[in-house]
């Protein structure tokens, strides 16, 4: 579904990614994991389609497109989500009525019928009530004054609405406590299916205890330095990143 | 990768789609104002004499003003005597029926949207319709006639209810109020009039279009609204004008007058050609706008402000009665180079009279935004509570807001709120609703729709969704 090759990407003209190469298939989950600055906010904004990063090297397809081609409202009418590490508050816009405009945008690129007010309604609080969120959620300004917790909540209610074909957690489980994590990654797993990939970026192990990975990816000054199973994971919170980044120096020569 | 700004840029070299002329024969009065041009309006109008008198004694008073320099707006000087004070189309001296309409400006109204044709009206809103100077069609009247109420031009109003307008005729705004309101008081060629009697709540939307069509011309409208005791009226004002490249002047005087119990509530979408991408041409919007509101009487001024060049208008309340309550709801936008100064005036004299402000300002391009607001609360007003919101929005860092609240209060029962902010809209929030499928055109519409969700609830349903869509178009261009 989604094939990184040799991905470089810098930001105000300093690199970030040097030469990521990653392969996704559909009903896989990733996880990718690596210390601070290793570039794995980068790797998920750029593959969202942010312009204050910019691609100097390498390619990335997606369902055989080139993703980078792609303007981000198109990535996200295609079945691209990123779940932010950091959700943007906007003032005066109510959660269902941005919701409502995000699916209907995704439907109509499908070649769907746009879903009227009330059927909107009912598909959201099917969902609202598998992931435990209060319905008074919906006529909140979106994320504006939400905890936390809550943000994140909101991130995957969203997902579960829009139903994505390649889903990319960027550092959802910082800041959670632990009955979020679990109403977090509840709403992840169960979106796992055959025809759906997850890209789960992440600080810590812990994350991963809920939501099993099949192939776990460290990644260390913009590089993937390690690939391995599930158990890698266990290993890297065990040794923690100096290990790896010995592995990395490795690498390098 | 074509980037969103490219796409914007599109969109900003749209044209105001409302900038086109009307081939109409017009008879004229030849540009420069003295007592003569004044004689001349008051004669093709066929006024009693007291009327050219009051015009007159204006435009005395007005000679002895000079232009206002207080604002936070800046422009050349206007040399009033290059300015044509009376245009009117050509048509029969008595309209019998629309059919007798000039077909041309029948076109004109039908282009902007606005029905004059009282089988294709939207259901529930009366109109009167001002071309240049004068106003060529009023609908519903007899409708409303069964119930009581007067909707006519002011020309007709000053015909036919000659003891209505003496009575109410600069009461609220005086003719020596200020510099604009002086000048219109001396040469105003119409507007709308509307009475409503004793305890009657008018069934429809009542509402004036206005045009500017003839080159070099000012127009100087007059509104008079008389909400008789227990009356409740809604009113909404639209306006419009062609893309000309020199300055155009439009001074008018809106004038409120709400009896004990009485409601109006005045709602406006100023859409007045703003000038081109480099600030050439517009409109200059001096509008004075006031209502006074007796014992209990409520009135209410909303407006969106999208157009002109530059706008300077304060819609005030004078809530002189025990218990009557102002509001004022306002969006203000300014792209290019728009200067808008604009805001309201609080005056509370009666006992727990109530005030609410809330404004709006929204700022792209390079221009600059002023919120100016009085509330002034008199030693007798016991009781009186005021509530003031000011919130402003930049979009891009050319563009500036700026706030001069003015709050003088004389006496202890009183309360006084006010609240501000200032936000920009972030690139974040852009990207945040692309991730989520929407267009950057979209998502800058739904942010700055949100914005102003105040103030979009108080319009009446159908022109709430014209001010989104006008607000969208308005900022097309202003992201990138």
């Amino acid at each position: 579904m989604l094939e990184v090759t040799n991905l470089h990407a810098s930001v105000a003209g300093r690199g970030i990614l040097r030469g990521i190469d990653l392969s996704v298939k559909a009903g896989e989950v990733h996880a990718i994991m690596g210390p601070n600055g290793s570039g794995k906010s980068t790797l998920a904004a750029v593959l969202a389609g942010r312009e204050e990063y910019e691609v100097t090297a390498g390619s990335v397809t997606y369902d055989g497109r080139d993703l980078l081609e792609m303007e981000p409202e198109e990535r996200a009418r295609e079945g691209v989500f990123l779940a932010f590490q950091y959700p943007v508050e906007i003032p005066g816009v109510n959660n269902a009525y941005l919701l409502k405009a995000a699916l209907n945008e995704v439907r109509k690129h499908r070649g769907e019928p746009e879903l009227d007010a009330m059927d909107f309604m009912a598909l959201v609080k099917e969902r609202m009530q598998v992931l435990h969120i209060d319905q008074d959620l919906l006529k909140r300004p979106v994320n504006e004054g939400f905890s936390g917790g809550e943000k994140k909540r909101n991130e995957i209610f969203q997902m579960a609405v829009l139903e994505p074909q390649l889903a990319i957690m960027d550092e959802t489980d910082s800041g959670l406590d632990i009955d979020a994590l679990r109403t977090v990654s509840a709403g992840v797993n169960a979106m796992r299916s055959p025809e759906r990939a997850t890209l789960v970026v992440t600080h810590y192990q812990r994350l991963l205890n809920y939501i099993v990975p099949d192939v776990v990816h460290v990644l260390s000054n913009g590089r993937i330095v390690k690939s391995g199973g599930k158990d890698l994971a266990l290993e890297l919170e065990e040794k923690g990143y100096g290990w790896i980044e010995g592995v990395a120096e490795q690498v390098g020569a | 990768m074509a980037t969103s700004t490219d796409n914007i840029e599109q969109l900003a070299n749209q044209d105001y789609k409302y900038g086109f002329v009307t081939d109409v024969d017009a008879e004229a009065v030849p540009p420069g104002l003295n007592e003569g041009i004044i004689r001349i309006i008051s004669a093709k109008k066929g006024e009693p004499e007291w009327l050219l008198e009051w015009r007159l004694k204006a435009f005395r008073f007005w000679q002895t003003m000079t232009a206002p320099q207080w604002h936070n707006v800046h422009f050349p000087p206007v040399d009033f005597q290059d300015i044509i004070y009376y245009s009117a189309p050509k048509q029969k001296p008595k309209l019998e029926s629309l059919d007798d309409l000039d077909p041309e400006i029948k076109a004109t109204f039908d282009k902007l949207g606005v029905p004059i044709e009282e089988q294709k009206v939207m259901a529930g809103v009366a109109v009167d319709a001002v071309f240049d100077s004068v106003s060529v069609a009023t609908t519903f009247k007899d409708k409303l006639a069964e119930l009581g109420i007067v909707f006519c031009s002011f020309s007709e109003a000053v015909r036919d209810h000659p003891e209505l307008v003496r009575k109410y005729l600069g009461s609220v705004v005086p003719a020596s109020d200020n510099f604009y309101a002086a000048l219109n008081s001396a040469v105003f060629s119409d507007g709308s009039f509307a009475y409503i009697p004793k305890g009657v709540k008018c069934p429809m939307e009542l509402s004036t279009y206005f045009r500017i069509n003839a080159a070099q011309t000012g127009q100087f409208e007059r509104t008079l609204l008389v909400a008789d005791e227990g009356a409740t009226v809604s009113y909404l004002e639209g306006c419009t004008a062609p893309m000309r490249d020199e300055n155009q002047l439009h001074a008018a005087v809106v004038e409120l007058v709400a009896l004990d119990d009485a409601t109006i509530k005045y709602s406006t979408v100023q859409n007045w050609y703003p000038g081109d991408k480099n600030g050439k041409g517009g409109i200059y919007n001096f509008v004075t706008k006031r209502g006074k509101a007796s014992t209990n009487a409520k009135i209410t001024w909303t407006q969106v402000e999208t157009g002109s060049a530059i706008t300077w208008k304060y819609p005030s309340c004078i809530l002189q009665g025990d218990n009557s309550v102002g509001e004022f709801y306002s969006v203000a936008v300014t792209n290019n180079y728009q200067q808008a100064d604009t805001g309201t005036k609080m005056l509370h004299l009666g006992k727990n009279t109530r005030s609410t402000i809330i404004s709006k300002g929204i700022s792209a391009g390079k221009g600059q935004n002023t919120y100016r607001g009085l509330v002034r609360i008199g030693k007798n007003a016991k009781g009186a509570r005021n509530f003031s919101q000011c919130d402003s929005l930049l979009i891009g860092d050319k563009c500036g807001a700026h706030t001069f609240p003015y709050l003088e209060v004389r006496n202890t029962s009183s309360q006084v709120e006010h609240e501000a902010s200032t936000s920009k809209i972030g690139e974040d929030q852009i990207f945040y609703c692309r991730q989520r499928g929407l267009s950057t055109e979209d998502a800058v519409n739904m942010i700055v729709n949100g914005f102003c969700k105040e103030v979009f609830r108080e319009l009446p349903m159908e022109f709430a969704v014209e001010a989104q869509k006008l607000l969208g178009v308005s900022l097309e261009g202003s992201v990138g």
